[in-house]
């Protein structure tokens, strides 16, 4: 009898896991998307302005290829992002029972947005010969906008489950809620900054290093190396911005969730004079071979070198968060932000005192990698956020393990999404490399409905 | 009307145009699929990919709509929904996947054997999803999805008479729709011949969903027994007159090519089964909870509603210049 007992909870538990890896596997996959969906129509939109201003048929085509990207890009995205909202009933149904009402509201706009996003995105990508050059750029501006718009919205219900506040439980149900207060909550500012700042950043960065690759090969016409600075400047101006709102985020963490940067920063014991530490792995409840930079944490996050850090021992050990993985994810983003950061203004002072990029091929190497170095530290930047919440799905209001829908057989769920995952990755990269490889303007001829306009 | 009903409405209006618009969609991939070899089919599924390429996208947001009013709005039954129906629904993401994905791959393939590998999966998962959704609907409708989480039964929810026939009817639709929207589009490109060939499938799947529709009457009379009463004598029988006898118009109106006019009566049909299923099951949104059990605050209704009363504003004419463009010649 016990026996069966606790091979029942062993099912269960395998799947709390299994729901878990799915809900981050789908969204660690579809928040890269989602970034391009951010930052590429700003940055198309750029392109195809400077052509249209200067005559500039090199940025006109760049605009052209980029559009196109954006066509499959957006696509993979929506669905991938539907299957997320599918997953917020199938999988935490705890949660939505009851508070789905709370986080309601930023939903339903986001809504509203992902329309506006989509009509518009289909009078882009198909009137570009139907629509005179002027009336087809203004087409883009509600894609830009309806993409920022709904980042926003996202991540103010996501700050919502950081930050829970603007409604009262009563016998299980949620009542006196305050939904304009609950989308608003304290964690909105510095994360929802955080986060469209970080989309620009893998879209500019990423598309750089599509022409970056390119001009390794040898291709290093005007094409080739406008492709690669137009998006890299626009990184490059975001990057300083990006690590004064970390800074930002960080502070409000301290504030708002001190259990999560004591996992960040592998502190233990609460004290006053907190260094930071770099490096380090935490065993046996403390942090072992870790640099440390004395009242570093202090300052840091409460600008006063001898202000009080709580540590990991104020909870109760089933409280705390996994805090290698917090910690080393924190401290990966934290690197990946001031690299990419070199990387920006080595561009900055060689135009300044050259007029041009830098010849070197490390630039263009460098260059290359930015892109897989940005989405990694935006990867950091959620699973820090994510997995630093643990064990609360909704922090200190409701627990992940009670969130989870407790029907058998999750796991199977999660090897399928899993392969299928596996597939459209290999599926979304060929295509894309596909699309890069061909030449410029589209000829094929099932493009009749986007190639009909004459770019040349 | 108290807030809860207009949300209800909302959602209802929501699903509606979903079925109508992005069922389309999936059914232009169902004839896909029966367009024949890569050669014959080419023209009937470049005019396919033709009209569905601008606007899928913006069809298939009715479906995040109605998952996000049903949460919003009554966030119980949803709960309850996805626990129990968490297979099928997991199928009809998957498939909503399939379905995106490799339709925009496919647009930029240019090698047979990736067009057909991708117009494959495309094809596939559009029959599939339909079917899956139907099923749901079917568990919904047969009151076999208790209030609770994850309280119901995970296989005989959704694999039973009624979802069944609900599984195959939203295939049928989706396909009759399809092929309805496809003739005037073919028409108006000029492709009188392909207008004529999904004209006779339209006439075809029409009689075939019709028949399919009065068999789903007689399963749901043995196995929903509240809900067969209530469509055929009470509140829900004007709206499955008009259904019938929009069908039947519909039918007519192919046989004398009014290929504009029969978009509107198709419609028609298809809305009035799912009102007078809405109807039919008025105010019970799960077996012994009603829509006021379920409700979520007044606040909550109040901000969300008005958000998009607002947002229509953006939506309605954006909207309207979408399907204008695209609905215009080629000039
Ligand atoms: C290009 C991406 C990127 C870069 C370069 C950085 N971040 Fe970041 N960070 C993210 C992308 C990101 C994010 C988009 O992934 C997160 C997850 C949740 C959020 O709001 O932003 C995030 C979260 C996040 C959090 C947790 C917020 C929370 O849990 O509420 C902190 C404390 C920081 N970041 C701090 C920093 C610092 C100090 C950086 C300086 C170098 C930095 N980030 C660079
Ligand atoms: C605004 C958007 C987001 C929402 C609403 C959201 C919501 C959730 C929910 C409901 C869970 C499951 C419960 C839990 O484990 O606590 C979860 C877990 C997780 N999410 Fe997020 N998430 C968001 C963004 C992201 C992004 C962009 C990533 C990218 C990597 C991410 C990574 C994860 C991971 C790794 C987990 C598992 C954490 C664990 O169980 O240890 N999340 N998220
Ligand atoms: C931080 C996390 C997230 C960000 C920044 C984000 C942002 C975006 C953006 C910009 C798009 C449209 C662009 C594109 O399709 O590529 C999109 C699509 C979508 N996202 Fe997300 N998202 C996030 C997380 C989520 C979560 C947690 C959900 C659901 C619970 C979700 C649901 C969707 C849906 C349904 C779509 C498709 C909309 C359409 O059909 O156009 N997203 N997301």
């Amino acid at each position: 009898m016990s026996h069966a007992i606790t091979a029942e909870a062993g099912a269960a538990l395998a799947d709390l896991w299994a729901a878990r890896m799915q809900m981050g596997v789908s969204l660690g996959w579809h928040i890269v998307l989602a970034c391009l969906g951010v930052g590429m129509p700003a940055i198309t939109l750029l392109a195809e302005w400077r052509g249209h201003r200067r005559g500039d048929q090199y940025y006109r085509l760049l605009a052209r290829r980029w559009a196109r990207a954006m066509g499959v890009l957006f696509a993979v995205g929506a669905v991938s992002g539907t299957i997320l909202s599918f997953e917020m009933g199938l999988l935490w149904p705890g949660m939505m029972g009851v508070y789905g009402e709370v986080i309601g509201l930023p939903f339903a706009l986001e809504g509203i947005a992902f329309f506006i996003e989509a009509i518009f995105l289909g009078l882009y990508l198909y009137a570009w010969d139907r629509l005179p050059p002027r009336a087809h750029l203004l087409t883009g501006i509600p894609i830009v906008v309806a993409g920022v718009a709904s980042a926003f919205f996202v991540v103010c219900a996501n700050a919502w489950m950081q930050h829970p506040v603007g409604f009262r439980v009563d016998d299980g149900r949620v009542v006196a809620v305050r939904p304009w207060a609950a989308m608003f909550n304290a964690a909105v500012p510095s994360m929802t900054t955080h986060m469209i700042l970080a989309a620009f950043m893998v879209a500019g960065f990423g598309i750089a290093s599509v022409y970056a690759v390119a001009m390794l090969r040898g291709r290093r016409d005007r094409y080739h190396r406008l492709g690669l600075l137009l998006p890299l400047t626009v990184a490059a101006i975001i990057s300083p911005v990006q690590i004064y709102v970390g800074d930002w985020a960080a502070r409000s963490v301290a504030e708002q969730q001190p259990v999560k940067l004591a996992a960040m920063e592998g502190v233990f014991t609460t004290a006053r004079a907190v260094p930071l530490h770099l490096g380090g792995v935490m065993i046996d409840d403390r942090l072992r071979y870790s640099l440390e930079i004395p009242y570093g944490l202090s300052l840091l996050a409460h600008w006063n070198p001898d202000a009080e850090i709580r540590g990991l021992e104020s909870v109760p050990p089933g409280d705390r968060p996994p805090v290698n993985i917090v910690h080393w994810s924190f401290q990966i983003m934290v690197g990946l932000g001031f690299a990419l950061l070199a990387l920006g203004a080595w561009l900055a002072w060689y135009w300044w005192r050259h007029r041009t990029m830098p010849r070197t091929r490390w630039f263009l190497r460098a260059t290359a990698v930015s892109g897989v170095a940005a989405v990694a530290a935006l990867e950091c930047g959620w699973i820090l956020t994510e997995v630093g919440r643990q064990p609360w799905i909704v922090y200190e209001v409701l627990r992940t393990a009670d969130a989870v829908n407790p029907a058998p057989g999750l796991v199977y769920g999660f090897v399928l999404v899993a392969a299928i995952y596996v597939v459209l990755t290999v599926a979304s990269v060929y295509v894309m490399r596909r699309l890069a490889r061909d030449v410029p303007v589209p000829i094929a001829p099932q493009e009749r409905d986007v190639s009909g306009y004459k770019v040349v | 009307m108290p807030l809860p009903d207009v949300m209800l409405a909302v959602l209802w209006l929501g699903l509606t145009a979903y079925v109508l618009f992005a069922g389309a969609d999936f059914g232009g991939g169902v004839w896909d699929l029966l367009a024949g070899g890569a050669t014959a089919g080419q023209r009937q599924r470049d005019q396919i990919e033709h009209s569905i390429g601008p606007v899928w996208e913006a069809n298939h947001v009715w479906l995040i709509f109605v998952i996000v009013m049903a949460w919003t709005g009554f966030p119980s039954v949803f709960a309850a929904i996805a626990s129990t129906l968490y297979i099928p629904l997991t199928f009809a993401a998957l498939g909503i996947i399939g379905r995106g994905a490799a339709f925009a791959f496919r647009k930029v393939s240019t090698r047979l054997w990736q067009r057909r590998l991708f117009g494959a999966t495309f094809a596939f998962s559009s029959l599939a999803t339909p079917f899956f959704l139907g099923t749901v609907a079917g568990a919904i409708a047969s009151g076999r999805v208790p209030p609770g989480i994850a309280r119901g039964d995970l296989i005989g929810s959704w694999v039973n008479p009624t979802s069944l026939v609900a599984g195959v009817l939203a295939i049928g639709t989706a396909a009759y729709l399809a092929c309805v929207y496809l003739t005037r589009d073919a028409e108006r490109a000029g492709h009188d011949d392909l207008a004529e060939a999904f004209r006779r499938r339209a006439l075809g799947t029409g009689v075939v969903v019709g028949a399919l529709s009065a068999a789903g009457l007689l399963v749901l009379r043995a196995d929903a027994p509240g809900l067969f009463v209530a469509l055929i004598s009470g509140r829900a029988l004007p709206l499955l007159l008009v259904s019938i006898i929009a069908g039947l118009a519909s039918l007519l109106l192919l046989l004398w090519r009014a290929y504009v006019a029969v978009r509107l009566t198709a419609g028609l049909a298809v809305a009035g089964l799912l009102w007078g299923w809405g109807i039919g099951q008025y105010p019970w949104l799960l077996p012994g909870v009603s829509l006021g059990d379920a409700a979520a605050t007044e606040s909550v209704l109040a901000a969300s509603l008005g958000s998009l009363a607002v947002g229509a504003f953006l939506l309605v004419p954006s909207m309207w210049w979408l399907y204008a463009t695209f609905q215009r010649g080629r000039a």
